[in-house]
């Protein structure tokens, strides 16, 4: 018997929907339904792309993955996707896949930077890797070895990386792209709460009355998301009201009740203004909850001469210093803006924002680089540091929309407070990368938790500022793991003596092994190149050469310098394309792997597929090349470095002592000890029955590995292992992640997950059992346990009065901080604001979403979204092409003036996703000085025909 | 569209218009004429320039000059050629090659030398107006489109020059999962110029929403009853007039229709 499509799909989707609701499916309707899918083998995963975490189920045939569907049972999706994962099924598929590895050589069949790409085996590949890290140690110790890593790693490779990166090469030089994507959220949540993470989910959005977003493109970024914000306004369209906050028009502010257009880097002002609202009305309305106040928060302050994350001046790339004004490397017009890191004149429009910190107009503020460091103030000083953001100034600064009027937008302004305020009214307020993107990042999302704690609607169901990611492991790999340069896994950090000993007696390292200076940020690692510290880089599952801002800078010093810069991908993207050796790579549903999204939720799966040609996962990689290096290779001692100012010790005696050889592999030492190989490969484990495990077992394609011999597995369960030994360091520390089988079970589990329980809020004693752990005898509803910086000197707005630090046990902070202008914005030479971002349509820089022809065809090439005012005003047409230049570098991008965004008077917009019209040679390197995060939003152009 | 599409006329396009001004001049040869005469009345499918007047209307004014293919800058517009079954040297598109991209300056207009596109059509205030424009309409199937399946695609809503007003969003609960919704596509014909954009953009194997003439598609609600609900509708009806009716019971004359008793009594 033959089914129809239709019959198919009717049968499908009703046993589909059936096992949604916990139905019983009908014998007769699931028969039909197995026959439907006769030769397939369905298998439950997480989708590839963003951080909302969607599950899908993935069909398997005769080796390769042929259909996909939304995971009935998932708690995020339930049986749905947006376009992106409704392709997932094909994006491993490309015709121009990477297959084997590929190195830049001459006729001789040598390595050269000038050569064109030939294939070559993996142990030549790892040779090469080998000699020239061999080559970068000797040059600058372990400062000289980086990685540009990934939130989009799986937890174990993410842990595999870091682990030889920091415990085997003792380089702390690792960073992943998430560092442009939520850095800013996590010094955020370090410095408010003490703890990395949001304390809501997703259940929020059912629970709530209220929607705020805030420079987030939901509707095209988190369609999943934004489609249950859709049902909840749905389901009671007069209470529940949704506010887009924008500095464009976009498809967010579809569905909104209000949008407001503001200026951009003025979210801080409206911030405050809110926080003001609160604060001056209390004495009437009683607008503040001082008993939560009390028991619960403290205020806090810091300079506010931070600097913007640019390179300073003495760095070796900005010397020497010219006559005409440009340094080093850099152009007097780019020094313009750079020299704005030493020092800025206070503006007219930042003044009275700056002038409770003893600033005003025309004083000039001469700026240290960034720091996290801050002291407890008085509310009263924290009131004062309110005053500024009247109504009047604040609609004067933040309206973004040149045609609408004053009143108008203070009327939105006025309606955004009350809303807040409104006594018995729910509120969510939702950000992503317009907080994040930012040069005061850090202060933009501290900023958020003042309202929410000002009114206690934080950690509550329904209520509570929450930060969405862009990636689907930002969280449980780049944050969780630790994959960042100054993080160990679960909040633990290098710098802290204490921190670094706990992951060492887990590593079984000596002692003193792990290098405590971790500041090489993904930005610095790129700026590290271009000064000749870095002299060997890795790229692992991202694409820092398309996605860093200033990237002709990054471009030329990783061709033109003297370093090696190898990339791990499945496609040639750009950094493919600069690099000097290319690794075909295993991509998602190729190995077994998890990611953890923006709700803490964990998700696994396993490997469905063998990788396409020669490719080898990222942890293979990681793992072959820790084979190559021994005791005495890597643990002797180093001088100082780059930024690391003290020696390095010598570990080799103490690591003789602990059994290990100065010609014991790391191999060994990491990966393949005795714990690890007690996770055994078992065809009669349930979990691992039936599926390939390329690293375990090798595979039926018999790749030629690392030694020239066919690899036949490592023999163990290495996966298994890597996740269960990162697990260990959180449990017992409200990070607890479940145990391995556990997540081939269910449908993910939001952390800490305590006797089998996952959390939904945390910090509220009704739900976190750590909250209600530290609260215990007291009737408190809250605890804030986070413990990092909970320890503060007293003070003012401006200085530091009592060195004597107070502990500050469960208690999380409000933070005074002023609206500061951005270092570049529009003048008379570059006259208009450029933002970039993504589309719906395609994911980050295009390597998997623009090779889905579909995909491709939807959306072909990025724009530049102008007013069409400004294009008639600059002599352009609809559709016709023009430059975008910055005192950086330009592109061609046609214009649009019609469809999805739809940016106001001033404004442009282009996405960074083509790499054949690559914005990121226009934008701006500047970062939050204190989360190292680039601001994407903002910088200046002028826009001309091409 | 991919880059260098901005080149003023594509090899490929030269050689279409100078094969098809041939076929213009020569239209003589007994095969070929026969097969002009064949593809002349074949279509009600093809979608045409804007501006251009009825189809049957546009058949035999359009000269087949090709001018209006020369002009357009994304080499949407082609002209038949013999063996595609269309009416042999006149311009048409197919939106899910190329789409037409709604250039504010419409070039492919003014330089129609014989009327077949109607300058007047894509004025407004003497000035051009691509809106005007009227090539075709929108037309979504329902059940291959995954937005009405629940999935969060809205393609080709974005892809419209004149979204929020050819294509808007329908939101409803999605009651099977209860607590998503379905954003779905709606288009509305009246803006609706038949750029085909959307049809483009589409994700599906084949487009779900696909552009056709507008005659093909469009039904018309009789102009005797006014929607007592819309303000604007009388404009609607504004021709309407009282018309005489028969049906197979009333075709006979009263009296005629009285004094036929049958088989009654």
């Amino acid at each position: 018997m033959s089914l129809s499509r239709r019959e198919f799909l009717k049968s499908s989707a009703a046993a589909s929907a059936a096992a949604a609701m916990g139905m019983a499916v009908p014998a007769e309707l699931e028969a039909k339904a197995s026959e439907a899918e006769h030769g397939w083998r369905w298998d439950k995963a997480a989708c590839r792309f963003c951080g909302t975490g969607c599950g899908i189920m993935m069909a398997t045939k005769g080796g390769k993955i042929v259909a996909v569907k939304g995971d009935p049972a998932a708690p995020v999706n339930r049986g749905l996707n947006c376009i992106k994962g409704y392709f997932n099924a094909k994006i491993m598929y490309g015709a121009d896949r990477l297959t084997q590895p590929l190195l830049r050589i001459n006729n001789q069949g040598e390595f050269d930077k000038k050569g064109h790409f030939a294939p070559i085996s993996w142990e030549r590949a790892f040779d090469e890797m080998e000699f020239n890290i061999r080559k970068a140690l000797k040059h600058g110790g372990p400062e000289s070895v980086g990685v540009f890593a990934s939130g989009q790693y799986t937890i174990m490779e993410g842990y595999a990386a870091q682990k030889m990166m920091k415990a085997g090469f003792r380089s702390n030089a690792i960073d992943p792209n998430a560092r442009h994507c939520m850095a800013s959220a996590v010094v955020g949540f370090y410095q408010t709460f003490g703890i990395d993470e949001p304390s809501g989910c997703y259940d929020d959005i059912e629970l709530t009355d209220t929607v705020i977003s805030w420079g987030s493109n939901m509707a095209e970024m988190h369609p999943i998301l934004w489609s249950r914000v859709t049902d909840r306004k749905l389901s009671n369209p007069d209470r529940v009201k949704v506010i887009s906050i924008q500095t464009y028009t976009h498809r967010t502010s579809d569905l909104a009740d209000t949008e407001i257009i503001f200026t951009p880097n003025t979210d801080l002002a409206m911030w405050n203004y809110v926080a003001r609202e609160i604060v001056m009305r209390d004495e009437k309305e009683k607008t503040i909850d001082w008993n939560f106040i009390k028991k619960h928060i403290v205020f806090a302050a810091g300079p506010v001469n931070i600097g913007y994350g640019m390179r300073r001046a003495g760095e070796k790339s900005l010397t020497p210093v010219y006559d005409s004004g440009a340094a080093g490397k850099y152009s007097v017009k780019e020094m313009e803006i750079i020299n704005k890191e030493m020092s800025t004149v206070v503006s007219e429009t930042e003044a009275p924002a700056l002038k409770p910190y003893g600033y005003k107009k025309g004083d000039t503020m001469k700026h240290t680089s960034g720091t996290l460091g801050h002291w407890e103030i008085s509310f009263a000083e924290y009131k004062k540091s309110l005053e500024p953001y009247t109504l009047d100034y604040v609609a004067k600064i933040c309206k973004g929309d040149p045609d609408e009027s004053i009143e108008s937008f203070k009327a939105k302004l006025q309606e955004l407070a009350n809303l807040y305020i409104e006594k018995d009214r729910k509120v969510v307020s939702f950000w992503t990368m317009g907080m994040n993107q930012h040069t005061r990042g850090t202060w933009d999302n501290t900023l958020a938790y003042n309202v929410h704690f000002l009114l206690n609607k934080q950690a509550r169901p329904g209520s509570g500022a929450f930060s969405l990611t862009g990636q689907p492991s930002a969280c449980g790999t780049a944050r969780e793991v630790g994959t960042f340069t100054h993080r160990l896994p679960a909040d633990l950090m290098v710098k802290v003596p204490e921190h670094r000993q706990i992951a060492e007696k887990k590593w079984m390292i000596p002692d003193g092994t792990l290098n405590g200076v971790g500041v090489q940020h993904i930005m610095k690692i790129h700026r590290d190149i271009e000064d000749g510290l870095i002299k060997f880089a890795w790229v692992n599952v991202c694409n820092p050469y398309q996605d860093s801002a200033s990237a002709s800078h990054w471009i030329k010093a990783a061709r033109e310098m003297d370093n090696f810069i190898v990339t791990s991908d499945g496609y040639p993207g750009i950094s493919a394309k600069v690099s000097d050796l290319i690794l075909p790579t295993a991509m998602i549903y190729e190995k077994w792997g998890a990611y953890g999204n923006a709700e803490r939720r964990t998700q696994h799966w396993r490997q469905q597929v063998l990788p396409v040609g020669d490719s080898m996962s990222d942890t293979w990689q990681w793992i072959e090349l820790s084979k190559r290096f021994t005791v005495d290779d890597l643990w002797g001692g180093y001088a100082p470095s780059g930024p690391r100012q003290t020696p390095l010790a010598d570990v080799r005696k103490a690591a003789y002592a602990m059994g290990y050889t100065g010609s014991t592999t790391m191999y060994e030492i990491l990966f393949a000890n005795k714990i690890a190989k007690s996770y055994k490969l078992d065809q009669e484990d349930p979990i691992q029955k039936g599926y390939d495990n390329s690293e375990g077992y090798g595979d039926s394609r018999n790749v030629i590995g690392s030694d020239g011999k066919v690899f036949k597995g490592y023999g163990f369960f290495v996966h298994k292992y890597l996740f269960e030994e990162y697990a260990a360091f959180g449990r017992g520390h409200g990070h607890d992640l479940a145990p391995f089988d556990m997540y081939h079970k269910v449908r993910g589990l939001k952390w800490p997950v305590v006797n089998g329980k996952e959390t939904p809020w945390r910090f509220n004693v009704n739900f976190d059992p750590y909250a209600a752990k530290a609260a215990q005898g007291t009737d408190d509803e809250f605890a804030f346990y986070g413990k990092i910086a909970k320890a503060l000197q007293q003070g003012d707005l401006t200085h530091v009065t009592d060195t004597k630090k107070k502990p500050l046990p469960n208690k999380a902070k409000i933070f005074a901080r002023p609206y500061m202008d951005p270092p570049e914005k529009p003048d008379a030479e570059f006259d208009t604001w450029l933002s970039t971002g993504r589309v719906l349509e395609h994911w980050h820089s295009g390597t998997m979403t623009m090779r889905v022809p579909e995909l491709y065809r939807a959306v072909p090439e990025a724009l530049c979204y102008m007013h069409p005012e400004d294009a008639k005003k600059k002599g352009l047409k609809q559709g016709g092409l023009a430059w975008v230049e910055s005192r950086r570098g330009r592109v061609k991008a046609r214009v649009e003036t019609r469809g999805r965004n739809r940016p106001p008077r001033g404004l442009v917009f282009v996405p960074w996703f083509d790499e054949r019209v690559f914005i990121n040679k226009v934008c701006l390197d500047a970062t939050c000085p204190m989360s190292k995060q680039t601001d994407y939003k903002k910088c200046a152009v002028r826009i001309y025909s091409a | 569209m991919p880059k260098g599409k901005r080149e003023p006329i594509s090899d490929r396009r030269k050689f279409i218009f100078n094969m098809a001004r041939g076929v213009g001049v020569a239209a003589l040869g007994g095969f070929v004429w026969s097969a002009y005469i064949n593809e002349a009345k074949a279509q009600k499918l093809l979608l045409r320039p804007p501006g251009a007047i009825k189809e049957e209307d546009f058949l035999k004014t359009c000269i087949k000059c090709g001018l209006c293919v020369e002009a357009c800058p994304y080499d949407t517009l082609v002209l038949a050629k013999p063996g595609v079954h269309k009416p042999l040297g006149t311009p048409y598109f197919i939106p899910r090659d190329i789409p037409c991209y709604m250039c504010t300056d419409i070039p492919c207009v003014p330089v129609c030398p014989s009327g077949a596109l109607d300058l007047q059509s894509v004025v407004t205030d003497k000035k051009l107006d691509i809106n005007k424009a009227d090539m075709g309409v929108a037309v979504i199937d329902e059940e291959s489109c995954i937005a009405f399946w629940g999935i969060q695609c809205d393609a080709c809503y974005r892809a419209c020059p004149l979204l929020g007003k050819a294509i808007t969003i329908d939101y409803q609960k999605n009651e099977r999962t209860g607590k998503h919704a379905f954003l779905r596509p709606v288009v509305h014909s009246d803006p609706c110029t038949g750029c085909g954009l959307c049809e483009h953009a589409c994700v599906t194997q084949k487009a779900a929403i696909q552009i056709f003439p507008r005659e093909l598609v469009q039904g018309k609600a009789g102009n005797h009853y006014i929607k007592g609900w819309d303000k604007e509708d009388d404009k609607r009806v504004k021709d309407a007039k009282a018309i005489k009716t028969t049906t197979e019971i009333s075709k006979n004359s009263a009296i005629d229709s009285l004094n036929d008793s049958g088989d009654l009594y």
